[in-house]
């Protein structure tokens, strides 16, 4: 059991703020990842949970209990470092078991808790050799297994696996997943690519510039992002902008002047008048091609991935990214005409802020776990 | 392709040709030296007596041996370098720990720490002994004055413990020097994954610290070694290896035989036995080190 409150949390690095004022609430068990660009304060925030950096204003409470002023050991945590930090004159077996030596926990018992975590890693045979005599994945899986070890109540991975080849990233992300199913731990991650955040995450969090832009799961930021950043940074490619012109407003949705004719996007019109310029976002991925499509483009780049296509189109100055099928036939400085479903756009007001859609997505309110098939024995352990 | 192989036949005598004026250079450097000591060695050559000459055997050899002297400077030389070393190798680890903390100054503290090294050990010697250890003037003096201790000369008192604290005093910072750069390369990461782990400083020091600074550490005793066992100036300047033979080590034995008793042959056969003992000390010492150097 363990359950994380940041309370308004501050850190000041001699005047300049760089995290500003975070709330935030982990429950039990939940996999949470931090995200955002490099520089949005995002590992700073994970050191300060970890102890290894103080706190100037706010509270940290784990199970309820302020745990400011407690050091990095005595907080019952384990971090996985980008860097693995293994001890590079231990062999695999000492890395694993110096949390327990250092607690002087008797040797057999000792290398039992190493074996019981090597085990689930798969790396018995590895046990002897030197962190040097291994490869990237297993020293990855090293630094895992230390943190297993100590048998924490909270795992912290920072940027875990940027260090690896995308194979292994893919591979060691399965993992990962899987090893929260299997230890049913509560876990806080932090990444700047968005893909580890939405495949792994329960809960993501979005920071920007020290300050929280939006937490939810990744269907609801994917779906429903509450501001232009948010919009921007979660989906690959990345959204599709465009200024328009608000025609109209009222309880159907927003009319907006586009291109090739107006076109209502059903969200809530709240604040905004006829006249009122807005930026309209369309994922690459809602946009299809359709030869009596409202809007036109130039094919500028081609990536062909087999499965899908990327078209980046140009129109005057407004530059589109459209994801087709794999089998599009168009080629380079074709001119082609596409469409979009006016349910998928959203509409971001001057300041940023998304317009709500009228309706919530059908996937955004299921809980991660329910979509997980062996959860129904969640709750045990 | 075949320009490359080519290339490797006529690259072999043309790295040849250019290589070898330095490599005979060394050679002629190290080698004649070389052949000149062991050739005196087996001469009967002293400057006070011309008139004797000729092959002597290992009769310089055997006089040398059963010199209590010579057993007495073996003693000294082993004392005084074995003492640096630890001094300078604890005392720099313990500083280099120390000066890598964050503290107000640090720059020039770290530069006032690392003098020592660049002071001639002739003239360190001179500071030490007018200025440090002097019976009426020297600080130590003044300082056991002021608590009513009875003033020790520590020269003529404890003559090899003074020359070890000043060689160590010249010394330390070298070691703290390589130290402190090799701590700096130690990953912050493993600091903080330690922490994690729930270690103390001294836990960090002793599994993390120590064990990266290993490799610098061989180096240090390695170089340290090389130049402990040929001290001469310190010695030279301060005691004149007395009272008696009390701090003469080997390379001032030889002096003494060469310079003082002018005897060319017996000074030899002590240098040759001087590179035996050097050459002895080496294998162990290159042999762990490379082992270190390895891993």
């Amino acid at each position: 059991m363990a359950t994380l409150h940041l309370n308004n949390i501050v850190k000041d690095f001699g005047g300049t703020q760089v995290i500003k004022g975070v709330d935030l609430e982990v429950k039990d068990r939940e996999f949470v990842v931090f995200v955002g660009p490099s520089g949005c304060g995002k590992s700073t925030l994970m050191r300060m949970i970890a102890g290894l950096e103080s706190t100037t204003s706010g509270e940290i409470a784990i199970d309820g209990e302020r745990v400011n002023e407690v050091g990095p050991a005595d907080r019952g945590l384990a971090m996985v470092f980008q860097s693995y930090a293994l001890y590079p004159h231990m062999s695999v077996e000492d890395n694993m078991g110096f949390s327990l030596r250092l607690a002087k926990v008797p040797k057999a018992e000792r290398r039992e808790k190493v074996l019981a975590a090597a085990r689930i890693l798969q790396l018995e045979p590895l046990l002897d050799r030197k962190p040097k005599a291994l490869s990237g994945g297993q020293r990855q899986r090293v630094a895992i297994g230390r943190a297993i070890v100590r048998n924490p109540s909270i795992f912290l991975f920072d940027e875990p696996l940027s260090n690896l080849d995308a194979a292994l990233r893919v591979q060691m992300r399965i993992e990962l997943a899987q090893l929260h199913e299997e230890l049913d731990a509560t876990m806080i991650y932090v990444t700047h690519d968005q893909i580890e955040a939405m495949t792994m995450a329960d809960k993501i969090v979005v920071l920007q510039d020290g300050v929280v832009e939006q937490i939810g799961s990744p269907m609801e930021l994917y779906h429903h992002p509450r501001n232009r950043f948010v919009a921007g940074f979660i989906g690959s490619p990345k959204m599709n902008f465009l200024e328009v012109e608000v025609r109209g407003a009222d309880a159907e949705g927003v009319e907006v002047a586009l291109p090739g004719g107006d076109c209502r996007v059903p969200v809530a019109g709240d604040g905004v008048s006829a006249g009122d310029v807005v930026t309209l976002g369309i994922r690459p991925e809602h946009l299809a091609l359709d030869e009596q499509g409202p809007l036109t483009g130039q094919i500028q780049v081609i990536e062909r991935l087999g499965g899908v296509t990327s078209l980046y189109l140009e129109h005057g100055d407004s530059e589109w990214i459209l994801v087709a099928d794999g089998d599009v036939a168009h080629r380079v400085r074709d001119h082609v005409r596409f469409t979009f479903d006016p349910a998928r756009a959203h509409l971001f007001t001057a300041d940023g802020l998304a317009l709500a859609h009228l309706e919530r997505h059908p996937l955004v309110d299921i809980d991660r776990k329910e979509n997980r098939a062996s959860s129904a024995s969640g709750g045990q352990r | 392709m075949r320009e490359r192989t080519s290339g490797r036949t006529v690259g072999g005598f043309r790295n040849l040709f250019l290589q070898g004026p330095a490599v005979t250079l060394l050679l002629l450097w190290m080698l004649v030296p070389l052949g000149m000591t062991i050739w005196f060695s087996f001469q009967r050559y002293n400057l006070m007596m011309p008139s004797v000459s000729g092959f002597a055997g290992w009769e310089n050899y055997y006089y040398l041996v059963t010199d209590p002297a010579l057993w007495t400077a073996m003693g000294n030389t082993l004392l005084l370098v074995g003492s640096v070393l630890a001094i300078s190798v604890i005392g720099g680890t313990l500083l280099a720990v120390l000066f890598q903390q964050e503290f107000f100054g640090r720059g020039i503290a770290r530069l006032l720490v690392i003098a020592p090294f660049f002071v001639m050990p002739t003239v360190s010697a001179l500071i030490w002994q007018n200025m440090m250890m002097h019976p009426v003037y020297g600080v130590f003096a003044w300082l056991s004055k002021l608590l009513g201790l009875p003033v020790i000369d520590w020269f003529s008192a404890m003559p090899l413990i003074s020359i070890i604290i000043i060689v160590a005093w010249h010394w330390m910072p070298f070691a703290l020097l390589i130290l402190l750069t090799a701590i700096q390369s130690l990953d912050d990461d493993q600091v903080e994954a330690a922490r994690m782990d729930g270690a103390g400083p001294l836990a960090i020091f002793w599994f993390i610290t120590l064990p990266h600074l290993k490799r610098a550490i061989s180096v240090v005793i390695m170089i340290e070694m090389i130049f402990l066992l040929t001290v001469f100036a310190e010695i030279f300047v301060t005691t004149s290896g007395g009272p008696g033979l009390a701090s003469t080590n080997l390379a001032y034995f030889i002096y003494i035989r060469a310079l003082l008793d002018f005897d060319v042959g017996a000074a030899s056969a002590g240098g040759v036995i001087a590179i035996i003992l050097a050459n002895i000390v080496a294998i162990f010492l290159v042999r762990t080190v490379a082992k270190n150097l390895e891993t």
